[in-house]
């Protein structure tokens, strides 16, 4: 009995830096973003006193349903297309010899580790009216001068797989390094043809990786807001964007509260699908990788 | 996919889409030219103008300082959450996991928002502190993250066997556990420092006057200043990161000798 309570005390000392923490910064701050949604805005950009239904009035904006599908477009967009580059990508790395493998891990871990706003404005250089790419384009005859490779959702979305795709191959290479690849060959010995195999016997032996990986593009391409700030223009803004206008732009903190909150919703669904289907802990794909 | 190519020529694609930016960029840096349209010559000139801005130095000062206190104290709390993940099963522990966990995934302009937002019903004053706080606060999931996964690796009958030659709980876990486990918390603390030093949108929506971090100036520099000093300054701090990268992978190995 006294043993049971000592272990009891271990466990409470342990958790309780991580925990208190977190649940002071950040799950009260959710918390309180659901809250200020019904605050009314001071014109001095502060939050005023008592309750209101204003700024949940003032969401029904012409211009947000817009925004809101293009979001949820986008995020579809990136996450499938870092899932089709990540999982020949994990594939190729897993049956690659121990050298190969080691080195290409170390290719993709550099781009996970660099400055995130860098990867995007080396983009902005590539595409710069006057930079290679356009140049290259226009002297190929498949661009005309006046075409601007720049501030466009195409844009957008080709940045968001870059900067996501590392997120996607670490998780798929993590769960393909595991797989059993005489499954393979034992499918095909039965006479199942390459693709059948593949999509039958490899994709569901790794689909914990997968998931880890559709999870952790899409949610938070959902909020992506720098990305399109970036290389977009007015025509690709997505919900982040207006969080951020109406925060520093308006400081009207109540009307970004209420979009985060909306926001916040939006993430929890796949969320809270993801973690229940993926079971108890511990059985997750690592989502970070650094070595085979 | 035996015979097929497809994998290895998709692997090469991803790898020239992650690395043609980047060599543009950092070849942009030696470019005498303005716009890097055109080679006009090799010349450090951007290097040079990079010296004598002060503002950058500043910014890179207030980052340093923040990424070291954050670093230490996530260091600290995203370990000892590993240890009681890992040894532990109960209810408590799956709710700890979950709010170990969702930070990972969540969205960071929300985690920004929500700090932004409680910091301002506290009254507290933005700038420097609230930036730790708001830092601490992601790092801690990632340390928890590496040193969990190095846990489970872990071959706990040394841990016992000390336990068996009359070492108590706390003995065993500081001085058999721990000294195992150092590479791997120095790995999770590397990438704590490395997250926070790159951190823009979460330190965006907390930062006050006077605590602009290097990210934030970066960040205005790319929407109003001069395109060749961000590709300098943005060459010098790609070199940084091989550097981290190169030490975490060699505490890796380090631990595979073990």
């Amino acid at each position: 009995m006294k043993q049971a309570h000592k272990i009891k005390g271990h466990e409470l000392l342990v958790t309780a830096p991580s925990f208190l923490w977190l649940a002071l910064l950040f799950l009260i701050p959710t918390f309180i973003v659901f809250a200020i949604a019904f605050k009314p805005a001071t014109p001095l950009g502060g939050i005023g006193a008592g309750w209101s239904l204003d700024t949940l009035r003032s969401l029904s904006n012409p211009n947000y349903p817009a925004i809101i599908w293009r979001t949820i477009w986008l995020s579809f967009a990136t996450t499938a297309l870092c899932i089709a580059l990540a999982v020949p990508t994990g594939y190729f790395m897993a049956k690659a010899s121990r050298k190969v493998r080691q080195f290409l891990l170390l290719l993709i871990i550099i781009p996970f580790w660099t400055s995130f706003l860098i990867r995007i404005f080396a983009w902005k250089v590539l595409l710069h009216p006057d930079g290679p790419v356009k140049r290259a384009l226009v002297f190929l005859q498949l661009a005309e001068e006046s075409t601007s490779l720049l501030y466009n959702a195409g844009t957008v979305l080709l940045v968001m797989v870059y900067t996501y795709l590392p997120f996607a191959v670490l998780p798929i290479y993590a769960a393909a390094e595991k797989f059993d690849f005489r499954l393979i060959e034992a499918a095909r010995d039965l006479g199942a043809k390459s693709l059948r195999a593949f999509f039958t016997v490899f994709l569901p032996g790794i689909r914990r990786g997968l998931m880890t990986a559709i999870l952790v593009v899409f949610i938070p391409s959902l909020g992506s807001y720098v990305i399109p700030d970036i290389v977009g223009g007015p025509n690709s803004e997505m919900i982040g964007n207006k969080i951020a206008q109406r925060t520093f732009t308006d400081r009207n903190l109540p009307h970004a509260s209420a979009l985060s909150a909306f926001l916040t919703l939006a993430v929890m669904a796949p969320l809270v699908a993801m973690l229940f289907l993926q079971g108890r802990r511990g059985k997750q794909a690592p989502l970070i990788q650094e070595d085979a | 996919m035996k015979h097929s190519r497809l994998p290895l020529l998709t692997t090469l694609l991803v790898l020239i889409f992650f690395y043609l930016p980047i060599v543009v960029l950092v070849v942009n840096s030696f470019n005498a030219s303005r716009f890097g349209g055109t080679w006009e010559g090799f010349s450090l000139k951007w290097y040079a103008q990079l010296w004598s801005q002060d503002e950058i130095w500043q910014s890179l000062r207030n980052t340093l300082f923040i990424a070291f206190g954050a670093t230490a104290v996530a260091t600290v709390f995203g370990t000892t959450a590993a240890f009681a993940l890992h040894r532990f099963s109960s209810r408590l522990q799956r709710f700890h996991y979950t709010l170990i966990y969702t930070p990972l995934v969540v969205p960071e302009i929300l985690m920004g928002m929500s700090l932004l937002l409680l910091f301002v019903a506290l009254g507290a004053q933005l700038g420097l502190f609230t930036i730790f706080l708001a830092h601490v606060t992601f790092c801690i999931s990632y340390v928890a993250m590496v040193v969990l996964a190095r846990l489970q690796d872990f071959d706990f009958s040394i841990v016992e066997a000390a336990q068996d030659l009359g070492a108590g709980w706390w003995t065993a876990a500081w001085r058999v556990l721990l000294p195992l486990l150092a590479p791997g918390i120095a790995a999770g603390a590397l990438l704590a420092f490395t997250l926070s030093i790159d951190d823009f949108v979460i330190s965006f929506f907390v930062a006050g006057p006077g605590s602009t971090t290097l990210p934030i100036r970066i960040y205005s520099m790319i929407k109003h200043g001069s395109p060749p000093l961000i590709n300098a300054l943005s060459t010098l701090l790609l070199l940084v990161t091989f550097v981290l990268v190169w030490l975490s992978q060699r505490l890796t190995e380090e631990k595979n000798q073990t």
